[in-house]
C-alpha cells in the first residue's frame, strides 16, 4: 500500500508498505530517519516515541497505515520542532515545509564526524551538557517525551519528570545525569536561555 | 584557538583546555542526540537482504531431520542455510573454547540454539521463510543443575572434550574448576567465637542492553567481506569469525557500527558469521537484526549461582577463617566461563583479611541458557553471599555492621587469598566511611498537607498504600573487582596516533580498534591526546581492524589499557616532534638542546614554562604517526590446585549505603536513595565517571529487585524472553545515586587511574538487600527479592 503522511513538516510518502509494517520501521527503513530506535518493538522501552499529531506514541505499535494523513514528529526533526514553537509558530508541525527550508534541513549535522554546528533544541544541548547521553539509544526516545512534558509543564518537579519518562527505559546512566537534564532544560527555558 | 605566528611569550601554568580530569562533552553527543548517530542496526546498503535466525524450540534434543524445501520456495527468499552449508571445517566458535556451533549439527543443547539462518528481500519474509523450515526433534532429558550435571548417569553435554580444561576437572559437565587453599581452615576455625554459614542463590541476569544484537556484512570484490558491526572486541571476533568463513583475516574486514550497551553481552559473537555466511552465499549486502525477543536467546546472561559460605570470628569481632564452595552455571557453551570461575574464586574472599580459607568455585555445563560475561564478572554473584555473611556475623557478635566490616578492611600490603599482596591503595574502611557519612534521605517523604504523595511510596501510581505497613530499612555493602584481563591473558592495547598541521593549526588523530560502547573511550581518548600533546582539536578515528588489537571492552580496563597506550603512542609522538622542532629550530634557543619539553596550548614549552615556538610551525610540512602496543604488567595464572599466583593487576573498590522503604504487606521495594563511595585513583573525566557509576550502581539494583530470567527447571526453556516480563529499573524505580568520588592514585597505571565500570555493580545489590532484610527482619538468601519473598508467600 501507498501511505502518505507529514514527517517533521515535510509531506512523505511511502510505497509499497505491507501492511504489518509498523510506523517505526516505514520511518527507519523507508524514510531514512533511522533517529527513532528499535531497542523492543514491543512497546515497553519508550526508544521509538514519536509525536503523533503531538501525542508521544510508540512508533512501534502504530501501524503504518494508521498514520496516513497525520503529522508525525521525530527526533531528527526535533530542533526545528522546538524551535518553531519557541518562536511561537506551529507546535503542531503543521505548518509544513518550504523547498528552501526543507533542503536546509537536509544539510545539518555540518560536520560529519561530531555534528558540531548542529541546531538543537534546548532539551537536546541539556543532555548533552549534564552527560545524560552514554550508549545514546535510549535518547531519541527521552528527548521526544521530555520535550513533550516541557511543552505541557514547563516547570517540572522531579515527581513529574519521573512520571513523564516513565516509559523511557535507559540501561546506562541510572537516570540521574537524564533528570539532571531536563531540570537544566526547565530552568534555561524559564530564564528564557 | 591557536593561531599561526611568532610565539607568545607566556610563562607558567599554560594549560591545554579539555585535557584529563575536566569533564569534556562526548563528541558524539551531537549525533547522538539529533538520531544522525549510526548504530549497527541503522545501517543500510543499497540492495540489501535482511537475514534472519532459526532457533530451537526445545532445550536438548537430537536433530533427526531439517527440510529448508518450502522456505527455500518462497519468493523473496535469495538463501537457506544450515551446518551442511558451512564452507570449512571450522564449524565452531568460542572465545576460549570453540565449543559453540555456528549452525546447529545433530544436536541442539539449549532452547534458542541457531539451526537454519535465511535471506530474504524484506524482513518479514525472511521471518516467515524460517518458519517453514521443519525441524523434527527427537528430545533428550536436561540437564539444568548441579545434581543432573554430576549425577552418576547424566548425560554429557558435550562428548569428548579436548579443550585445555578437561584433564583437571571432576566431571565432563564441570567447565572448570579453581579451588583456592591458603592457611589452614581446621586450625583457624577453633579460635572462631561464632560461626555463621549460609546458603545463597544468585538469579540470571541479562545485561538487557538497549541496542538490539546487528550487522551488516557487504560482499567485498576480492572476495572477502566487510561487517559493520556492533561488538565489544573486533579483533576477537575476526579471529572467531574468519576460519568459519575460510577466509584470511585480512579479507574480513571489520569496522565498529554504532554499539548501544554492551555490559558483557557483546563478548561472544552472536549474529556475525550468520550474515557473513549469508553476505557470500548471496553475492549481495545482509542485515540482521534481533528483535528484543531473540536478543534474549543471542546473547549470554550472567552466571546464575549458588553459593555456599562458612565464615568465623572471634569474639572482639576478628574474622578467623573462610570457607566457600561457588557453583556457577555456565549454560549449554563455555563462553567466558572459566575466567568468570577464575575471578568468582579469587574475589570469593571480597575485600577483607582472611588469612585461613578453603574455596572453590567451578562452572557446570547444563542445558540453560549458556552464560558468560556480565558486568561485574564473577565478582558480583560472591559480593552477594559475602556481605550477606558479614551482617550475619555482626548482628551475631552484636556489632555495627559498618564497624564490623571496617574492622576486617583488606588495606594496602594485604595479601589476597590467591597469596597476591595488593600494592596499591585499598581504601575499603574509608569508603564505607564516606557513604555512612552521608546525609540520610529524610523519613516519610510521602506525607504533605494534602495527603499521601504515592508516587514516593512502594507500589507508586498503584496507589497500594498511603503509608500503612512502609518499613524503612538501611544497609550497607562494599566489594572488590578486578581490573584488567587476568590469570596471565596478554592483556594489550595498540593505538596509532597521527599529528600534522590542517588549516594551519595542529591536529591530532588517534586511531583505536577500541570498541566505544557508551562508556566514554571517545572522550578520554581525546583528553588524553590534548594532554600530552598540547592541541585542541582531536579527530578520533572510527574502530575498526585497520588497526591493531585493542583488547575488548570490558573488565573496567578500557581507560586503563587503550588509554595508556594512546598515552604511550602520544608520547612517543611528542619526541618525534621535538625531534623535528630541534631540528629545525635548535639553533635559535639553547633550550631546545637543555630543557625538559612539553608540548602545551599549542607550542612548544620548556618544563619552566618558557615558549620555545608554535607546534604549527613545528609541524609544518611534516606527519608524525606512531602505532604501538601497550602492556600492563603481567599476570600469572593461578596454580589448578592451590589458586596461588600474581593473577590480578589492579583492583577496584566501591562501597554503597541503600536506603529502602517496604510495604511488608504487600511485599513491595521502593529504593529511597542508593548512595556511592568508590575509589577511581584518577578522574579523567568526572561527569562521566559519575555517570558509569550511577548506571553500574542500577544494574545493582535492578538484580536486587526485579531482575531474573526465568529458566523452567523441567523443560529448561526461557519464561520471560520480553521487557515486559522481564523487568529493569525504570526512571521511577531508581532513586537518587548521590556520589562521592576518592582518587587514590595507582602508582602502576596509566595517571594513577583505576578501572571503574564494574565495581558499583557490585556492592548495590547486597546494599539493597541488607536494607531490606534491615526493614522485614527476613533472612533473604536470594537475588532478586519478589513480593513473595517478603510476604511469606512463595
Amino acid at each position: 500500500m501507498r501511505v502518505n503522511f507529514t514527517v517533521n513538516g515535510r509531506p512523505q510518502e511511502a510505497d509499497d508498505v505491507w501492511e504489518g509494517e509498523s510506523l517505526l520501521y516505514v520511518l527507519r527503513e523507508r524514510l531514512g530517519l533511522p533517529g527513532s530506535k528499535n531497542a523492543c518493538e514491543q512497546g515497553e522501552c519508550g526508544s521509538c516515541t514519536v509525536r503523533l499529531d503531538g501525542v508521544p506514541v510508540c512508533s512501534c505499535l502504530v501501524a503504518a497505515g494508521q498514520v496516513e494523513g497525520r503529522e508525525v514528529v521525530t527526533v531528527e526533526g526535533l530542533a526545528e520542532y522546538a524551535k518553531q514553537r519557541a518562536e511561537g509558530g506551529c507546535a503542531t508541525g503543521a505548518c509544513g515545509t518550504s523547498l528552501d527550508e526543507a533542503k536546509s534541513w537536509q544539510a545539518k549535522g555540518s560536520d560529519s564526524q561530531t555534528g558540531e554546528g548542529t541546531e538543537l533544541s534546548p532539551v537536546q544541548q541539556a543532555f548533552i551538557d549534564a552527560g545524560a547521553v552514554q550508549c545514546g539509544f535510549c535518547t531519541p526516545g527521552l528527548l521526544v517525551a521530555a520535550d513533550e512534558m516541557l511543552e505541557r509543564n514547563p516547570n517540572p518537579t522531579d515527581a513529574d519528570i519521573r512520571e513523564a519518562l516513565s516509559g523511557n527505559l535507559c540501561r546506562c546512566t541510572g537516570y540521574e545525569k537524564i533528570m539532571d537534564a531536563v531540570r537544566l532544560a526547565a530552568a534555561r527555558q524559564s530564564e528564557g536561555v | 584557538m591557536p593561531a599561526n605566528g611568532a610565539p607568545t611569550k607566556i610563562t607558567q601554568g599554560y594549560r591545554t583546555k579539555g585535557g584529563i580530569g575536566e569533564s569534556t562533552l562526548r563528541p558524539d553527543g551531537t549525533l547522538k542526540v539529533t538520531g544522525e548517530f549510526a548504530y549497527s542496526s541503522d545501517m543500510w546498503h543499497e540492495d540489501m537482504l535482511w537475514g534472519q535466525i532459526l532457533r530451537s524450540t526445545v532445550a536438548h534434543a537430537e536433530i533427526v531431520s531439517i527440510d529448508t524445501s518450502e522456505a527455500l520456495a518462497m519468493p523473496g527468499v535469495y538463501a537457506v542455510m544450515t551446518y551442511d552449508d558451512l564452507p570449512t571445517e571450522v564449524k565452531n566458535y568460542g572465545l576460549e573454547i570453540q565449543d559453540t556451533p555456528v549452525l546447529a549439527h545433530g544436536k541442539v543443547r539449549h532452547h534458542g540454539e541457531p539451526v537454519a539462518i535465511v535471506a530474504a528481500d524484506h524482513p518479514e519474509t525472511a521471518r516467515r521463510a524460517a518458519a517453514k523450515i521443519k525441524v523434527d526433534y527427537k528430545e533428550l532429558p536436561v540437564i539444568t543443575d548441579e545434581a543432573s550435571a554430576t549425577a552418576p548417569d547424566a548425560i554429557l553435554v558435550h562428548e569428548n572434550r579436548d579443550d585445555h580444561h578437561a584433564g583437571h576437572v571432576p566431571h565432563p559437565n564441570i567447565v572448570h574448576r579453581q579451588p583456592i587453599v591458603r592457611g589452614n581452615v581446621e586450625e583457624a576455625r577453633k579460635r572462631a567465637d561464632v560461626i555463621v554459614e549460609g546458603e545463597y542463590t544468585f538469579g540470571m541476569q541479562d545485561q538487557a542492553f538497549l541496542g538490539p544484537e546487528s550487522g551488516l556484512a557487504v560482499p567485498e570484490e576480492d572476495g572477502g567481506v566487510h561487517l559493520y558491526i556492533a561488538t565489544q572486541w573486533l579483533h576477537s571476533d575476526l579471529r572467531q569469525i574468519a576460519p568459519v568463513l575460510g577466509l584470511p583475516e585480512e579479507k574480513v574486514r571489520m569496522t565498529l557500527a554504532g554499539v548501544g550497551g554492551a555490559f558483557g553481552g557483546r563478548e561472544d559473537l552472536s549474529m556475525q558469521i550468520h550474515a557473513c555466511l549469508l553476505a557470500l552465499r548471496t553475492g549481495k549486502p545482509v542485515k540482521i537484526v534481533y528483535n528484543r525477543f531473540e536478543s534474549f536467546f543471542g546473547h549470554v546472561h550472567r552466571h546464575p549461582a549458588k553459593l555456599y559460605y562458612e565464615h568465623g570470628a572471634t569474639r572482639d569481632g576478628k574474622l578467623t577463617h573462610m570457607k566457600c564452595r561457588i557453583v556457577l552455571d555456565g549454560g549449554a557453551y563455555a563462553s567466558a566461563s572459566p575466567a568468570v570461575v577464575g575471578n568468582a574464586s579469587s574475589l570469593s574472599v571480597g575485600p577483607y583479611v582472611i588469612d585461613d580459607v578453603d574455596i572453590e568455585a567451578i562452572a557446570l555445563y547444563t542445558n540453560n541458557p549458556p552464560c558468560g560475561a556480565m558486568r561485574g564478572f564473577g565478582a558480583v554473584q560472591a559480593c552477594f553471599a559475602y556481605e550477606a555473611q558479614m551482617d550475619k556475623l555482626a548482628k551475631k557478635l552484636g556489632m555495627d555492621p559498618v564497624e564490623f566490616r571496617q574492622l576486617n578492611a583488606m588495606e594496602q600490603g594485604t595479601i589476597m587469598p590467591t597469596g597476591q599482596p595488593v600494592d596499591s591503595p585499598a581504601p575499603v574502611a574509608e569508603l564505607l566511611r564516606r557513604v555512612k557519612a552521608m546525609p540520610l534521605p529524610p523519613e516519610r517523604q510521602w506525607e504533605s498537607s494534602e495527603g499521601a504523595d504515592v508516587r514516593q511510596l512502594p507500589g507508586g501510581l498503584s496507589n497500594t498504600t498511603h503509608g500503612e505497613g512502609v518499613v524503612r530499612g538501611i544497609g550497607y555493602a562494599v566489594g572488590i573487582k578486578n581490573v584488567g584481563f587476568s590469570e596471565g591473558f596478554d592483556d594489550y592495547s595498540t593505538a596509532k596516533v597521527r599529528m600534522e598541521v590542517v588549516g594551519g593549526e595542529p591536529v591530532a588523530t588517534v586511531h583505536t580498534a577500541m570498541a566505544e560502547v557508551g562508556q566514554g573511550g571517545v572522550t578520554v581518548h581525546a583528553q588524553i591526546a590534548r594532554t600530552e600533546l598540547g592541541v585542541t582539536q582531536v579527530t578520533i578515528h572510527p574502530a575498526d581492524t585497520q588497526v591493531g588489537s585493542a583488547g575488548s571492552t570490558s573488565a573496567s580496563r578500557q581507560t586503563y589499557v587503550t588509554g595508556g597506550a594512546v598515552k604511550n603512542a602520544c608520547e612517543l609522538v611528542r619526541e618525534k616532534v621535538l625531534e623535528i622542532g630541534r631540528r629545525k629550530f635548535g639553533s635559535y634557543h639553547p633550550a631546545w638542546a637543555t630543557a625538559e619539553l612539553l608540548l602545551e596550548g599549542g607550542k612548544v614549552v620548556t618544563d619552566g614554562g618558557e615558549v620555545l615556538g608554535d607546534l604549527a610551525d613545528v609541524l609544518e610540512g611534516e606527519v608524525v604517526e606512531v602505532e604501538e602496543e601497550w602492556r600492563h604488567r603481567p599476570t600469572e595464572a593461578f596454580d589448578l590446585r592451590t589458586g596461588q599466583g600474581n593473577g590480578h593487576v589492579q583492583y577496584s573498590f566501591a562501597a554503597h549505603r541503600a536506603v529502602v522503604e517496604v510495604d511488608t504487606e504487600l511485599g513491595l521495594v521502593k529504593v529511597i536513595e542508593l548512595a556511592c563511595a568508590q575509589d577511581v585513583g584518577k578522574a579523567l573525566n568526572p561527569l562521566s565517571v559519575v555517570g558509569q557509576i550511577q548506571g553500574g550502581t542500577t544494574q545493582g539494583l535492578g538484580v536486587a529487585v526485579m531482575e531474573e530470567i526465568i529458566v523452567d527447571p523441567k523443560t529448561a526453556k526461557v519464561r520471560n524472553p520480553s521487557f515486559t516480563d522481564y523487568l529493569i529499573p525504570t526512571i521511577l524505580d531508581t532513586p537518587t545515586i548521590p556520589v562521592d568520588v576518592l582518587e587514590l592514585a595507582d602508582e602502576h597505571a596509566p595517571y594513577g587511574l583505576r578501572g571503574i565500570g564494574e565495581a558499583p555493580t557490585l556492592s548495590s545489590t547486597p546494599a539493597v538487600l541488607a536494607a531490606i532484610r534491615n526493614a522485614t527482619g527476613l533472612e533473604l538468601n536470594r537475588t532478586p527479592v519478589r513480593p513473595e519473598h517478603l510476604t511469606g508467600t512463595a
